[in-house]
């Protein structure tokens, strides 16, 4: 059973390039990429001149099983991930109870074979119970599957506990992925230090504590060998830390949200719950700034950062609001913007939302190559329209985008060849 | 036969030959320890204290064993209870040994380095029965004379010591040991648990258990402490059995005869295999036991006699 994409234009950010061209598809994965006239086939897909790129590779999306269903299943996740072009959601821990056993592992891969059509790898815990003190059984989780180890948003303070950690780790060959913040200048903050946050009379964080965090954690890197990925830089003053850690030869890698790279401090406006997220929008010379460095490759991977949040959560006062963005479905059009915007090319972006997290995971996806998963999203880049949050397939709707206009839509996603999303 | 030591504080500044030295005499001591008469004199009039900072059963008892046999006035001192509660110094309550005259002070303590300074500070014979993580003599020892009997010589064998060597003084003792006596060792546990410093001593190390036990002719499990085995070195008791504890799976990677080695007191299930501990084709634990008692006679025999020579008066020639 073979299909052919023709009359695509073809994104494949592992040669750079962005050409008419055709895929063929055969056994779940890509059998033949050309760029000239066509072969003949019985199944074909004319993608009438619009976008095919690998589908997107999501590090950090928060599904709530265990613990709080109603903010997002396994079900609405992938629903939301298929129509969103995302491919891959590589999820994260930070669950109740949070995923710190080979146990509870098994019980949320099973969740999530029923029930999502995308490809979902989990993370695990890093400290048991995300609670800095101890840590996970990572030999036993990796046999279970677990791609990488972090404590999400919950910084590993007592450096013993942390380089112990990741000493462990890299005898596993395991991945860790950590939240460079110092905790003691984050606590209680609900914004970016600066005039904004000033003038709201918010209180705030200093970008520096994400520099301090990153600081400390790159020195720990270099002492135990670990490969290390930063899940946000999202502050202009971490980039010289983590340039330097690169050029060292550090096996670090970084991240970064599509919301910190497209929106900033001012349109938190007035007291605006959906944009409170962790780290706080920054300002605006610090989006400019993640914008060369995704440019630049020195921030390796875009994430959507998908954090669901119900109703109730978010609509208190700022302070008191929960943290955190959906995304899966606004990570592909916001992305646009950037390259409407002329910031980014496209292969440029899904270098970052592709391919780059799928090699820092060790996956064969996220190029158009042969032999890779024929794992594709299918879009069109220029098709405007106006984000209505009720729309969404995910069970939460905390979105920054709802009323906005963007550009880019979905037109189908296909998961190892097979479709799971098709625009109506 | 030389032996030119007032104390044994260590392995590090032995030489090879006076290893051999004890190692030969020790021989001597097992037969006579299967005699139904195991009694000799050498330590007859000596006075033999065994002061332990630090809680220990076998090592004590073995050192107890041996002394009584060679006719020593044998004492056992539990410092844990004593003195040191009150808040006394270790020079104090040394000092206040030192008075008493003993000839033979046998010392565990809590912390590295102790033992030599207490050393510094006596009359007598000083025996190391453990400082810190520092080093623990007898043992490294007793565990090269097993392995001698064992293996039919103590030269190039291929000797892997396993599992938490970090705060091990029976791994640094051993591995001091056999060095000196041209093996080559091999260091096997997590990162955790196996500074990645001790390569520059000669040994090699290995994450991966299996990888480590290739071809080897010993395999020498450490005991992990209790206090080590939740979250903070190692993640579980479970993992680190899955990953370190020696079983037959692992131990099919090592020579076909290879024996296999514990200091005691084992943690069956954590660090090693129930069968595999009671294998008597493979495990020859209960043989370092026996070696530990003849060992402890032999260094104290060598210890009293220098003891006794430098007490001599010495006779100017004309």
């Amino acid at each position: 059973m073979s299909t052919l994409f023709t009359n695509a234009r073809l994104i494949d950010p592992a040669n750079d390039s962005d050409a008419l061209g055709w895929v063929r598809v055969a056994d779940g994965a890509i059998a033949e990429v050309g760029y000239e006239a066509a072969p003949k086939a019985d199944d074909v897909v004319d993608c009438g001149g619009k976008c095919l790129a690998p589908g997107i590779v999501d590090i950090g999306v928060k599904v709530c099983e265990p613990g709080e269903r109603h903010k997002e299943s396994y079900k609405s996740a992938g629903a939301a991930a298929a129509a969103g072009g995302v491919t891959t959601m590589v999820t994260r821990p930070d669950t109740l109870p949070a995923i710190d056993t080979p146990e509870v592992l098994e019980f949320v891969e099973r969740r999530a074979n029923e029930a999502a059509p995308v490809n979902v790898l989990p993370m695990a815990a890093l400290t048991k119970g995300r609670e800095g003190r101890e840590m996970t059984e990572i030999g036993f989780l990796l046999d279970a599957g677990a791609v990488a180890f972090t404590d999400c948003d919950h910084v590993v303070t007592d450096p013993k506990v942390f380089s112990r950690a990741l000493s462990y780790a890299r005898s596993c060959g395991a991945l860790v992925i950590a939240h460079p913040q110092e905790p003691g200048l984050s606590k209680g903050a609900a914004a970016t230090a600066g005039k904004f946050a000033a003038l709201r009379g918010l209180p705030a964080v200093s970008p520096m504590a994400e520099r301090m965090g990153l600081d400390r954690d790159m020195a720990l890197v270099e002492m135990t060998g670990a490969k290390y990925h930063a899940d946000q830089i999202t502050a202009a003053r971490a980039l010289p830390a983590l340039e330097r850690a690169k050029k060292n030869g550090l096996d670090v890698t970084a991240g970064t949200s599509i919301h910190h790279l497209t929106l900033n401090e001012l349109d938190v406006a007035d007291y605006r719950t959906f944009f409170k997220i962790k780290p706080p929008l920054r300002a605006e010379d610090d989006r400019l700034a993640l914008i060369d460095a995704v440019k630049s490759g020195l921030i390796d991977t875009i994430s959507s950062m998908h954090t669901p949040q119900d109703e109730e959560s978010k609509r208190l006062p700022f302070e008191e609001a929960a943290s955190g963005a959906v995304g899966l479905e606004t990570l592909l059009p916001a992305a646009m913007r950037l390259y409407h915007n002329g910031d980014l090319t496209l292969p440029e972006l899904f270098r970052a939302m592709a391919l780059n997290p799928a090699k820092r995971l060790g996956l064969n996806s996220g190029r158009l190559h042969v032999g890779a998963p024929a794992d594709l999203v299918l879009f069109d880049a220029d098709a405007p329209f106006v984000l209505d949050r009720f729309k969404l397939k995910s069970k939460s709707k905390n979105t920054p985008f709802d009323g906005a206009r963007l550009q880019g839509k979905v037109l189908a996603t296909y998961v190892a060849g097979a479709a799971v999303y098709r625009r109506d | 036969m030389r032996f030119d030591h007032k104390h044994l504080l260590g392995i590090e500044p032995l030489r090879p030959d006076e290893i051999t030295t004890i190692l030969d005499l020790a021989d001597q001591y097992v037969d006579q320890n299967r005699r139904t008469q195991k009694h000799s004199d050498a330590l007859a009039g000596l006075t033999q204290i065994n002061m332990f900072f630090e809680n220990s059963t076998r090592t004590q008892a073995s050192f107890e064993i041996a002394g009584k046999r060679l006719a020593a006035d044998v004492m056992n001192m539990a410092m844990q209870a004593s003195s040191i509660k009150k808040g006394e110094t270790l020079i104090d309550t040394a000092m206040t040994l030192n008075a008493m005259h003993p000839d033979l002070l046998v010392v565990r303590h809590p912390h590295s380095g102790a033992v030599d300074l207490l050393a510094q500070k006596v009359n007598c014979a000083v025996l190391n029965a453990g400082d810190g993580r520092h080093e623990h003599p007898t043992q490294a020892l007793l565990d090269a004379l097993t392995i001698r009997r064992a293996k039919g010589r103590l030269h190039r064998l291929n000797i892997a010591i396993c599992g938490d060597i970090a705060h091990s003084r029976v791994a640094r003792s051993n591995l001091i040991l056999l060095g000196k006596m041209e093996n080559r060792v091999r260091l096997i546990g997590p990162p955790t648990l196996v500074p990645g410093n001790f390569a520059e001593f000669g040994a090699e190390i290995y994450e991966d258990m299996e990888e480590g036990l290739k071809d080897v002719d010993v395999v020498m499990m450490l005991r992990l402490q209790k206090e080590r085995m939740d979250g903070g070195f190692i993640p579980s008791e479970r993992e680190y059995y899955h990953r370190y504890g020696l079983d037959a799976a692992k131990l099919a990677h090592a020579k076909n005869d290879a024996i296999v080695m514990h200091p005691g007191p084992m943690n069956r299930g954590v660090e090693i295999d129930g069968e595999i501990a009671d294998d008597i084709n493979r495990s020859v634990i209960q043989e370092q036991v026996e070696m530990g008692v003849a060992v402890r006679m032999a260094v104290m025999d060598l210890l009293a006699r220098n003891l006794r020579e430098s007490r001599v008066p010495k006779v100017k020639e004309a």
